[in-house]
């Protein structure tokens, strides 16, 4: 099914916010923002969800955590306790101070790492995807909404009209 | 305004009763002479069936020395008690007044909402400070045996000590600790009588030379009480030394003070005062408690695993004591300090929240009373300590005073600064 979408331009971030909490008031659903840079508070404006990003991060991190421990214990401990300039290697607990170092790393490594490459899954970009932007000019000076056509063309024309756009467009997607 | 209530004054009253009666029994209950003194530990030792038998067949070769040196550590008790206290409620408006300095050197837009309850809670240097140094000159008049490089005896067959005794000597150790103490006092009386001139000022000169007093204090400060942390602390353990012990005492009294400074805050908010501080004020000053908390542990680990690392006889000591005679202070007070504030202020939904701030306030400023006391204790009563009345009844008093006297300050002024050039941005603060 071919639909039909409204392109809005914008060339200030204050009037881009005013045009949203204009557009969310007359219950339109708004499909997209592109913008050149983030605008502070254009998430809470549109709606969105907070990101759960950092949660994922915290449980990588135990995950780390747990790696790192169950690594040392298992070279140093179990498979093979030698005597190392007289470190105790009887017990995890009794050589723990020596293993801080790595599992703070490893903590650490696991949750940004594994955090980033969650946000590439999940925002979807890889080193060869298409870029997805539908106006060049939206990467350099100007805001773009994207507001999907349900045979009120005429309404929403008038009313983005009305908010300050520079230019509406309508397009195939 | 804000008026000190008959219930805050009454209450802070009756902690200093009841923290100045629990001192007492302390000082009553040491014992007075050796004979008294093998008495209070064989009574403690019988508690024990199992070891009763050895200790007290040990007690018999013991010879002389040694139940003159649990007199002393049972004489001390008291006064270790009270000095933990009186250092670690002046402690607190020490750090407080760094933190104060630090939002003055930095410019910071968010925090000058703040400065009238830092500028009440810095007022207790003046009696603390007045405190800590009479304790300090009584130990120096050797009313006392906290200091065990002030005894002319024990230096006398103490090669280390003597060769110490260039810096710690008597008269050098008061003059040393009346001049950080004045410096820290003079810069406190200096920011808070040009803060206040500048709301009645029609230019920013005061608040300009506020900006430049601040940071020649920082410097001031940095030097001068990594200088009293040796002096006041380290010296306990006059054998002992680190490098890093100055920071570490200063992440205590800095998250101790950051606590204090949110626990207030939450109080004058909840009495309806402070109406334009929000929470992410509370949510700021909580991310402070957070980092530094972080930052403490990270310096009480680096201190320790480097000496537990290299294990040298003459380093390592400290915390083979301490480890003996304190694990579960000495450990609980890591798990206190670090595991939980990591875990309770981690979510940045709750450091918004009033009653999760103020738990996790409690617990830190508990989790740091016990760090001045593990670094105090085992170098004044060994294995003598307990917390009990002497320990309990000097927090109250010192609290009760420390109450007293913040509230009081504040009490004095508008809680809100006019003519801040910050404070428009203060007061919209939203993070």
């Amino acid at each position: 099914m071919a639909s039909k979408v409204i392109h809005a331009f914008y060339t200030d971030d204050d009037v881009l916010m005013h045009a949203v909490k204009k557009v969310k008031e007359a219950k339109h659903h708004i499909e997209e923002v592109y913008c050149p840079f983030p605008v502070h508070g254009l998430d809470k404006a549109m709606g969105l969800s907070s990101t759960r990003l950092a949660i994922t991060s915290f449980m990588y991190g135990c995950v780390g955590l747990a790696v790192a421990i169950t690594m040392m214990n298992y070279m140093m401990i179990q498979d093979w306790p030698m005597d190392i300039g007289g470190k105790p290697s009887f017990s995890y607990i009794e050589n723990m101070p020596a293993f801080v170092p790595i599992m703070f790393e490893l903590t650490i490594f696991f949750a940004a790492h594994l955090m980033v490459i969650t946000f590439y899954m999940r925002s979807r970009l890889w080193p060869f995807k298409e870029a997805e932007n539908p106006d060049k000019r939206t990467t350099d000076d100007h805001f773009l909404m994207e507001i999907e056509i349900h045979n009120n063309e005429d309404e929403l024309m008038q009313l983005l009209a009305e908010t300050g756009a520079v230019e509406i467009n309508i397009s195939e997607k | 305004m804000y008026t000190i209530s008959n219930r805050l004054k009454i209450a802070s009253i009756v902690l200093m009763v009841i923290g100045a009666l629990g001192i007492g029994v302390g000082f009553v209950s040491a014992p007075g002479s050796v004979a008294e003194a093998k008495e209070m530990v064989s009574s403690h030792a019988d508690d024990h069936s199992g070891d009763a038998h050895a200790e007290n067949a040990a007690h018999e070769v013991h010879d002389a020395e040694h139940d003159e040196h649990v007199m002393h550590q049972l004489q001390n008790r008291p006064w270790a008690a009270v000095y933990v206290a009186a250092f670690f409620f002046f402690m607190i408006a020490l750090g407080v007044l760094a933190f104060y300095a630090i939002q003055r050197a930095a410019q910071a837009g968010w925090s000058p909402l703040l400065f009238r309850v830092m500028e009440g809670i810095t007022a207790y240097l003046v009696p603390g400070g007045i405190i800590v140094f009479i304790l300090l000159a009584l130990s120096v008049a050797h009313l006392n045996h906290l200091f065990v490089w002030m005894d002319p005896e024990v230096v006398a067959h103490d090669e280390i000590i003597r060769n110490k005794s260039g810096y710690l000597n008597g008269p050098f150790f008061l003059i040393r600790a009346a001049f950080f103490l004045g410096g820290w006092i003079f810069y406190r009386e200096y920011s808070r009588k040009l803060s206040l001139a500048q709301d009645e000022a029609t230019d920013n000169s005061n608040f300009v030379k506020n900006f430049k007093a601040s940071a020649a204090f920082l410097v001031f400060y940095l030097i001068t009480e990594s200088m009293m942390s040796w002096d006041w602390i380290m010296s306990v353990d006059p054998h002992w030394f680190s490098t890093l012990f100055g920071w570490y005492i200063f992440a205590s009294m800095f998250v101790s003070g950051i606590t204090v400074i949110a626990l207030i805050t939450i109080y004058l908010k909840s009495k309806g005062l402070l109406a334009d501080v929000n929470n992410s004020h509370i949510h700021d000053l909580a991310k402070f408690m957070f980092g530094i908390s972080i930052f403490w542990t990270y310096l009480w680990f680096s201190q320790y695993m480097l000496i537990w690392y290299s294990n040298i006889p003459e380093e390592v000591t400290y915390y083979v004591t301490r480890i003996a005679d304190f694990k579960l202070p000495f450990f609980g007070m890591v798990a206190i300090n670090f595991l939980f504030p990591l875990l309770i202020l981690m979510n940045s939904d709750f450091k918004r929240m009033n009653w999760f701030v103020v738990m996790a306030g409690i617990v830190i400023l508990i989790g740091h009373y016990l760090d001045i006391f593990n670094a105090i204790m085992p170098a004044t009563v060994g294995d003598q300590w307990f917390i009990g009345i002497p320990e309990i009844g000097a927090v109250l008093f010192f609290a009760g005073l420390f109450i007293l006297w913040v509230f009081r300050a504040i009490s004095k002024q508008a809680l809100q600064p006019k003519r801040n050039p910050f404070i428009e941005e203060s007061k919209h603060f939203h993070y």
